[in-house]
């Protein structure tokens, strides 16, 4: 029961380190360069740029 | 008879995945791309943002548009979403849901008078995608800047079949301006894809065991990955069987949770003595 408490802490823990890592990114402005990047055709995947 | 229905399954939630997310067929007869919301968000599969259907975008073209950015070292919106798509799933996205496997599952289903399962030099050759994710994918794109400190996505410049394939060809079938200024960069990357798409027929998923970056980052999860293969070690008989049903040519008896397994089952199917399972759990009855 421990350990299986253990595990679900360790996990709980990478979770939470996850979520505040794409949050971070979110907010720091990546989801937007994403976007911005998405929204246009973009030369150099269709091999043009 | 359970075993073909499994792998229909398979194919059933390929083609449908490929639908959902490439969903906007309107891009397509008119040529142009969606430029909704939701490409903000990344689809786990190598799935081209600039295909005319696509609903969401690549991530290993996100990755490269972030670092290319010029603002952020780090990119920690893409990056998280590859550990947690990873941590969860790994490969099992390239087996159920990336298109590019797909196509390649689909050229391997054309008869050729011999197939195989690996290319000559197939243990070094797997390093290539490693080598690709650290160049193309991380390191040109953070170090090769222009004037105002941009970097461009090497990747999909260079190689990426995929973009040609579900972007390049459909956009420049149906718009004209495209076709007039497409030339020799265009050229080297139809070559690629055609490469790609011949050897698909004689070699299982060559692109996906040699040149996948997204391949190669998801299967650096698979040994703490969620979803993974158990062998039942009192059960296995070290038969063989797995290893010979498995087009990737894994020793799934020895190595279950292998960095190149795409979790599409067959080995699953194919052990006599039904010693391996796939589960979502991390309890140590087998190997």
């Amino acid at each position: 029961m421990k350990k299986g408490l253990q595990k679900f802490l360790a996990a709980a823990l990478a979770a939470l380190g996850l979520i505040m890592m794409v949050g971070g990114g979110i907010f720091g402005g990546e989801a937007a360069i994403v976007l911005q990047k998405a929204i246009y055709v973009c030369l150099e995947c269709i091999g043009i740029g | 008879m359970a075993d073909k229905r499994k792998n229909r399954l398979r194919l059933w939630v390929q083609l449908i995945w490929t639908a959902l997310t490439n969903g906007y067929a309107v891009g397509f007869v008119k040529g142009t791309i969606f430029k909704g919301p939701s490409k903000a968000f990344c689809v786990p599969g190598l799935s081209c943002y600039s295909c005319p259907g696509a609903l969401g975008s690549c991530p290993i073209g996100a990755l490269q548009a972030v670092l290319g950015s010029g603002r952020n070292k780090f990119g920690f919106y893409v990056l998280g979403f590859l550990l947690f798509i990873g941590a969860l799933l790994g490969r099992f996205v390239c087996g159920w849901l990336c298109p590019f496997g797909l196509v390649q599952d689909l050229l391997y289903k054309i008869p050729f008078f011999k197939k195989r399962k690996n290319l000559p030099g197939d243990k070094i050759l797997k390093w290539m995608k490693y080598v690709i994710l650290v160049l193309l994918v991380i390191l040109l794109p953070l170090l090769v800047v222009d004037f105002v400190g941009q970097g461009q996505p090497w990747f999909c410049k260079l190689i990426c079949p995929a973009g040609t394939l579900m972007a390049g060809i459909p956009l420049l079938a149906a718009n004209e301006n495209l076709r007039a200024a497409a030339g020799s960069l265009f050229a080297l990357k139809a070559v690629i894809l055609g490469l790609i798409l011949l050897l698909s027929v004689w070699v299982y998923r060559p692109f996906c065991k040699y040149l996948c970056p997204l391949g190669a980052v998801y299967g650096l999860f698979h040994p703490i990955a969620f979803y993974r293969l158990k062998v039942d070690t009192d059960r296995c008989t070290r038969c063989g069987a797995c290893q010979k049903a498995c087009k990737m040519d894994i020793p799934v008896f020895d190595k279950p949770n292998s960095m190149d397994c795409i979790r599409c089952g067959d080995c699953v199917r194919a052990c006599p003595v039904h010693a391996i399972t796939s589960t979502l759990s991390h309890k140590k009855t087998g190997r």
